[in-house]
């Protein structure tokens, strides 16, 4: 009894129509917040920090960049653990934020790439190297691209939802793997034009901006997903009374 | 209970080896699909010696992984059809032997013959002899989780048959098997020390022989009624 009791929380938290209702209140402050992360960060990164010994001013890049490889890594995680909680106890809510999570997390990671691309050129005197990160980053967008490619296979949104799961579930055990794999691969074909001294030690004031701008990229992930999960919600409850009454803006019927 | 479970193994290994027996066209397809594209290449490449083998432990990796990916196709999607898959599915043993003896089947009649053919494809891109038993070592226990991991994609995609989607949720799985795989051989061309990648690709078999039937018997009663 005591027991049923303590998990009525996580019950709660499955249900959709819980969920629509509590982010309703927590948008606002979250979209506030996200702006003034990212305003502040962004400003204070290509204005105010202190430009780099080597590169100048190109190394501002590193203010979408980093955020975006950062939040897109996340972002698979995010996406497998929602899938392993729904497949676990049935939730549907979290395979509702796993099937939203797929875009987003995808998004992201072409974001990283293509500011990558841009920010090697300068750097590197090139837009691609087959550096082991961004190698890693590639095969990420690939296993986002497998997760999404895969929902349309099914007819049947509960199957589709657990197969999409055992996908990025199989995608979490494996992209440690790759990360490692690539590594070593890239340390044995290393091209001797291209030099990572490790991870370099950035100036508190080029860093702190860049802390700035990852709880950003963050907080605007949490509103794309909880925006992005709101409408999976109706468009898979529309049957609901509840649902219905939203749309309609009737009241319900008792 | 073990004689139940040894039992699935050996009577799904058995089955299907009598299928592929059966049908020898299917059986040769992949491996004339190997030769033939590595014939290919030393005619779009250039027919010189040093350009081959420089390409070639990277080239009969991803060959390998082709033939592979066009094979591991029909691992379920015969089953599927016929409904023998339903049968699988409802009975009550474990559904991890008889997947383990279906995919052992699957390496006995693809895997196991392209280790054997490779010789023929190292002869004609001029590796040297030294590399040839670590290239079939690599071969031997790469295709075995390339067969694996493509089994996990069949069970995913069988409502659709496999097809284009097969590849690309493989694909990038298969990241590593064919990086360790194709170190392997090169490592054995340089003379340098092959028993560390091969053995990193024994490590990679042993983790999918355990982690991938369960994968595979989620994704196989997923499809069911998908």
């Amino acid at each position: 009894m005591n027991f049923n009791l303590q998990w009525t929380w996580f019950h709660r938290l499955g249900s959709p129509r819980w969920f629509y209702q509590k982010t309703q209140r927590w948008l606002p402050w979250l979209a506030i917040a996200t702006l003034a992360l990212l305003v502040t960060g962004l400003v204070w990164g290509l204005a105010f920090a202190p430009p780099d010994a080597k590169q100048g001013n190109s190394f501002r890049i590193i203010y979408l960049h980093v955020p975006a490889s950062v939040v897109a890594l996340a972002g698979y995680y995010i996406m497998a653990i929602s899938g392993a909680v729904g497949l676990i106890w049935r939730i549907k809510l979290s395979f509702m934020l796993m099937r939203s999570a797929a875009p987003i997390g995808a998004a992201l990671t072409f974001i990283a790439l293509v500011t990558g691309a841009i920010w090697g050129k300068p750097t590197w005197g090139a837009y691609w190297v087959w550096d082991a990160r961004i190698t890693s980053m590639l095969i990420l967008l690939f296993l986002y691209f497998g997760v999404i490619a895969l929902r349309h296979t099914y007819s049947n949104n509960e199957a589709a939802d657990k197969a999409g799961a055992v996908l990025s579930l199989v995608g979490m055990v494996n992209v440690p793997i790759i990360y490692k794999s690539v590594d070593w691969w890239q340390t044995l074909h290393q091209p001797a034009t291209i030099k990572f001294t490790g991870a370099p030690s950035m100036h508190p004031d080029m860093f702190a901006p860049l802390v700035v701008m990852i709880i950003g990229f963050y907080s605007f992930y949490s509103l794309a997903l909880i925006l992005f999960a709101r409408a999976e919600i109706l468009r898979r409850e529309y049957r609901a009374s509840w649902v219905r009454q939203l749309v309609t803006n009737q009241p319900a019927e008792k | 209970m073990a004689n139940n479970l040894s039992g699935g193994f050996k009577a799904y290994l058995h089955r299907d080896l009598l299928i592929a027996l059966r049908d020898r066209g299917d059986l040769s397809k992949p491996l004339m699909f190997f030769l033939l594209v590595a014939v290919m290449v030393p005619l779009a490449i250039a027919p010189e010696a040093s350009k081959l083998s420089a390409i070639a432990p990277g080239l009969i990796w991803i060959l390998a992984l082709l033939a592979t990916l066009l094979s591991i196709e029909r691992l379920f999607s015969e089953d599927y059809a016929d409904g023998s898959l339903e049968q699988l599915l409802i009975s009550p043993n474990l559904l991890m032997m008889p997947i383990l003896g279906k995919i052992t089947a699957h390496w006995l009649v693809i895997g196991l013959p392209l280790t054997l053919l490779s010789p023929v494809i190292a002869i004609w891109f001029s590796l040297p002899i030294s590399a040839m038993v670590p290239m079939m070592l690599s071969l031997a226990l790469g295709t075995a989780v390339l067969s694996l991991i493509g089994a996990v994609g069949a069970a995913l995609t069988l409502p659709r048959q496999g097809g284009v989607l097969l590849a690309l949720l493989v694909m990038p799985l298969y990241m590593p098997v064919l990086i360790f795989g194709s170190a392997t051989i090169q490592a054995a061309v340089d003379g340098l020390n092959w028993l560390a990648p091969l053995a990193m690709l024994a490590a990679l078999l042993a983790v999918a022989i355990v982690l991938c039937p369960l994968a595979i018997s989620a994704g196989l009663r997923i499809a069911k009624n998908g």
